[in-house]
């Protein structure tokens, strides 16, 4: 009965808290703007599908591909467990699915038994490869400190889970064969890994041991997945239940520019007028700060696993420029969850107007996202696409970079002064050189020049 | 004035025709003396096979991808709707262009806007053009057992897909193909793309170009072969550092292809 209440408690402080930083970030991702995702419905999903079960394009890099499609796989389907526990924590009862579920609950224990196992390896295989071995992109500056811990810690969490699951498993087993108690623990028939690593481990001891063992680990269990679903807001490994795919290279046409350059030309299209004109503030375009990406981007922040493959094959970061698209992407992060606690404080000095409430569109601190992300990180993008191809779960790193670029050029009228002299020209000649020959001068010279070979 | 070996669509318009396809020239294959060449192997080349084409001449403006990519969206629109106004006037429905970001602005960025077109690149057209028979080349050529690599661009390889067609045009050569260990889907930047082309390197250790001339160059390849005019001159500008120039020659397709024809 204590234990009854202790459970009930227990998860229903753990789900609680979990859901509401789960529902902080969900405001914080709504702090960016529209996104139209109506668009290519199955073919969004297709890819949904692929990363969640194929994790498609981890498979570029074989190795950590099948070590983290294991983990994946694993955490996934232990999640099943989780409904027997929570009856048994809540009701009291041990293992209900056993008996009514047969033959069927013995094949699906034994699942995540060997896709633990197969966890439990890769995890150590993981933690090596992160602090013994040496790969470069573990180790940019925007690594230091937390992002390595957190790595770390979700793979200590991973280890304490699947200790939990194979002492509960294995004790249970031992309980079992020696008959101790069958009207308390039902036949789970032979488990595929229990069944050997149990008798292995906890063979000898006394009834009241693995009974007091048995609970350990079926409370470590649940602990460890209340504290992995707290845990997780904070962490990169939110991409778990974020990651969604992402359109490539293709740029949404900015309709307020549309307008006006339609009603510049001349051109009448339905919506070409002179709204633009006619507002007394200029509208801004692109974004310096997270309200004005979309809240696409802004989950795509959220969902980044700082794994750095974006940045390993960027050619500017390769060359040593300051640009690292998993850096933008983190720092888009940290903004939203700042502005977030800011917006929670509910203090005056956030207010853009103080006599209004504070809210995402009363809000000014005085900083904005051009405080994390310098002018030079963004100048260097040669918006050659690698980031995006390299990304496993289809975050597209591109799209903020280019957002940002626009809010200095059309709102701020800044940018690298090199750049001018191309503008003018397109304004001026169509051309992005300004040139004295025309167009087509090329072509002429092809006549002289075949008469000159004759 | 003598008259043009390369009909407009002005001219062909006047006399009541329409071309087969549109030949889209963009600013680098019009002025850069370089790329100039490009364009003019490519039009001997679809001369040589009797392609019915032409080209827009002065009508022709930057796409506006430049721009686009450098976060000037106004100027980007304003090419890109004054283009189309002239590509429907023509009722344009192919086109082809020897370089890969007027290629993806056509393709992808131009029917949002109104402009819906059959866009493909040049090194998509020779190909078809081997294949249907009606580009011959002269087997045991100037290539045949030489050491060639080919550099993806980003615009044609990675944003749009195109990797096999370029690839088997050089197969055509009977040269051998060396990869460089990035390619394809991983190939790396030359370094002008986003509007690099048009300002100065942001301070880091190395250039672009230079990183990638290393990797071309340590194919131990005589020939690069490339599709993008922007590709061409960053590539040609690390052979030239790298003082290589007499022994490794940068090539767009169209070039290697003229070549032997003749
Ligand atoms: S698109 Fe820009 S940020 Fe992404 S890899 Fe290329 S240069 Fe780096
Ligand atoms: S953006 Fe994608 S590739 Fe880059 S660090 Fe984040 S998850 Fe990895």
């Amino acid at each position: 009965m204590i234990q009854q209440i202790l459970f009930a408690l227990v998860s229903i402080l753990g789900f609680g808290l979990a859901g509401r930083q789960f529902m902080k970030i969900r405001r914080n991702i709504l702090l960016g703007g529209e996104e139209d995702v109506s668009g290519n419905a199955p073919q969004r999903l297709r890819n949904m599908l692929l990363i969640a079960f194929g994790q498609k394009k981890m498979f570029k890099r074989p190795i950590p591909a099948v070590l983290h499609f294991i983990l994946y796989v694993a955490f996934v389907i232990t999640q099943i467990e989780l409904i027997e526990i929570l009856i048994d924590g809540f009701t009291g009862q041990h293992r209900v699915f056993a008996t009514s579920l047969g033959g069927f609950y013995t094949f699906i224990i034994s699942f995540i038994e060997v896709l633990s196992l197969g966890a439990f390896i890769a995890t150590f295989i993981f933690l090596i490869r992160r602090n013994a071995l040496t790969i470069p992109r573990f180790k940019k500056p925007e690594m230091k400190g937390w992002p390595t811990l957190d790595a770390n810690l979700i793979l200590l969490f991973e280890i304490i889970l699947l200790v939990g699951i194979f002492t509960m498993n294995g004790t249970d087993t031992v309980i079992q064969q020696n008959n101790l108690d069958p009207a308390h623990y039902p036949n789970t028939g032979n488990l595929a890994v229990s069944s050997w690593l149990g008798p292995m481990l906890f063979g000898g001891l006394s009834f009241e041991s693995l009974q007091i063992l048995e609970r350990a680990g079926w409370w470590l269990h649940i602990l460890m997945v209340l504290v992995f679903l707290n845990y997780l807001p904070h962490s990169k490994h939110l991409h778990f239940l974020l990651a969604c795919p992402t359109s490539r290279g293709e740029m949404e046409n900015m309709p307020a520019i549309m307008n006006e350059v339609k009603s510049m030309m001349g051109i009448g299209g339905d919506d070409a007028g002179t709204d633009m004109a006619m507002e007394e503030e200029l509208p801004e375009f692109g974004a310096n700060d997270v309200f004005g990406l979309s809240w696409k981007n802004v989950m795509d922040a959220y969902s980044c696993t700082e794994c750095g493959r974006c940045t390993s094959v960027c050619p500017a970061n390769i060359t040593g420029k300051k640009l690292s698209p998993r850096k933008i992407l983190m720092d888009i992060r940290d903004r939203a969850t700042d502005i977030g606690k800011k917006l929670d404080s509910g203090l005056d000095n956030y207010k853009a107007n103080p006599e209004a409430p504070l809210t995402k569109d009363n809000f000014d601190d005085g900083t904005n996202l051009f405080d994390h992300i310098s002018r030079e990180e963004i100048h260097a993008c040669t918006t050659c696409n690698a980031c995006v191809e390299a990304c496993p779960v289809l975050i597209n790193p591109l799209e903020p970079i280019l957002k940002l670029r626009r809010y200095e050029i059309l709102t701020e009228s800044a940018g690298p002064a090199d750049w001018l002299p191309m503008f003018t020209a397109l304004e001026n000649t169509g051309a992005v050189w300004s040139m004295p020959t025309p167009r087509d001068q090329w072509a002429t010279d092809m006549v002289s020049e075949q008469a000159e070979s004759n | 004035m003598s008259k043009s070996l390369v009909p407009t669509m002005a001219q062909m318009a006047s006399e009541g025709k329409e071309p087969e396809i549109l030949f889209w020239v963009g600013c680098a294959g019009s002025f850069d003396a370089r790329a100039q060449k490009v364009t003019k192997a490519f039009v001997k080349i679809m001369q040589a096979t009797e392609i019915d084409f032409a080209i827009l001449g002065n009508e022709e403006s930057c796409t506006g991808d430049p721009a686009r990519r450098a976060g000037n969206e106004f100027v980007f629109q304003m090419q890109a709707l004054q283009n189309i106004e002239t590509l429907n006037m023509y009722k344009v429905k192919k086109i082809v262009t020897a370089c890969p970001h007027c290629f993806n602005s056509l393709k992808n960025e131009y029917p949002t806007l109104g402009g819906h077109y059959d866009v493909i690149h040049h090194t998509e057209l020779l190909q078809q053009l081997i294949e249907d028979g009606r580009l011959k080349l002269e087997g045991g050529g100037t290539f045949q057992g030489k050491k060639i690599t080919y550099h993806d661009s980003c615009y044609l390889g990675r944003v749009n897909g195109v990797y096999e067609a370029p690839r088997k045009v050089l197969e055509e050569l009977d040269a051998d193909l060396v990869e460089m260990k990035r390619c394809k889907t991983n190939g790396l930047c030359c370094g002008a793309g986003g509007a690099q082309m048009f300002k100065e390197d942001e301070p880091g250790n190395k250039r672009i170009n230079v990183e990638r001339i290393e990797e071309a160059l340590e194919t131990g390849a005589g020939i690069i072969a490339a599709n993008c005019p922007f590709c061409l001159t960053m590539m040609q500008d690390g052979v030239t550092g790298k003082n290589k120039e007499n022994e490794v020659m940068v090539l767009d397709l169209a070039e290697l292809i003229v070549d032997q024809i003749n």
